[in-house]
């Protein structure tokens, strides 16, 4: 049951990824990316991360994606539409994520991980208590909270800065036309 | 048949795989924006899985900072995206090339 389970979200979450990429919307681009991460945090769920599974949904789908949609609404980029790839474009963009995907597949394929050896049931899912989160992140873990921490005030303030409006205009500012005086 | 490790990497490495893809591919910023944070979320996947085979909280605990960073890193990226809009007037990194010349 669980790997029938895992084979429908994990066809669900590659589908949503693919329709992220190859959408003409920009913003069915952002609702697939939504489907997407509705699946990983499912598959999360199956790992046994139910803390993380919760989070993924509230901080990706709920603040991201909802962030995302705000500023495409914003943006109001002609309809969201894009126009056509060059040939080109499609050829080498296709090369090489194939060749990641290939670079990934031998090195699993040296026998770094066999799947008899390390099957779902043998190691024991010590972790899905909530406590063992809070002990490790208030003791082993407490430098990087502080510093995280720090990292989203000064990301708070960094988007206050990047988002006041500058009134002197600076020369060359603007896109330079073929035509244009230099 | 069980699901092992080997199951959940494949999956995170296609969908990290899909996700440069489309940062190659597309030339809209937000799309591309949106194709990294894919990027991001499927290497998250594999740390969850590392974790949970392994029997270690690592994993997880690191997932937990990974989603913190991610969302100031949105929140900052999005504003460079809106100023760029602001001051240029297009989102489409082919007619964004200052540094060109």
């Amino acid at each position: 049951m669980p790997a029938i389970l895992f084979y429908i979200f994990s066809a669900l979450t590659l589908a949503a990824a693919i329709g992220l990429v190859a959408n003409r919307n920009a913003v069915a681009s952002a609702l697939s990316f939504f489907v997407c991460l509705c699946g990983i945090s499912v598959l999360f769920v199956m790992l046994d991360a139910h803390l993380l599974a919760f989070l993924l949904i509230l901080v990706y789908a709920g603040a991201v994606v909802a962030l995302f949609l705000f500023i495409i609404m914003l943006l109001d980029m002609h309809g969201g539409k894009r126009p056509p790839f060059k040939k080109m474009t499609i050829v080498a963009s296709s090369i090489a994520g194939a060749l990641l995907i290939f670079g990934a597949f031998s090195f699993f394929a040296r026998g770094q991980f066999s799947t008899d050896e390390l099957a779902l049931a043998q190691a024991p899912a010590f972790f899905t208590d909530l406590k063992i989160y809070g002990a490790k992140l208030f003791t082993t873990y407490m430098l990087p909270v502080q510093l995280v921490g720090f990292l989203l005030l000064v990301g708070m303030l960094g988007v206050i800065v990047i988002s006041k409006k500058h009134e002197e205009k600076e020369p060359g500012d603007r896109i330079q036309e073929p035509g244009d005086k230099p | 048949m069980t699901i092992g490790l080997y199951h959940y990497l494949v999956l995170a490495v296609t969908l990290f795989a899909i996700g440069f893809f489309g940062v190659l591919l597309r030339k809209n910023t937000l799309i591309i924006y949106m194709c990294l944070e894919l990027m991001l979320v499927a290497a998250t996947l594999a740390l969850v899985a590392f974790s949970r085979f392994n029997g270690t909280i690592e994993g997880n605990v690191f997932v937990f900072f990974i989603l913190t960073v991610a969302a100031a890193e949105v929140a900052v990226g999005l504003a460079i995206v809106v100023a760029l809009f602001r001051r240029r007037g297009t989102v489409d990194v082919a007619k964004l090339n200052a540094l060109k010349n």
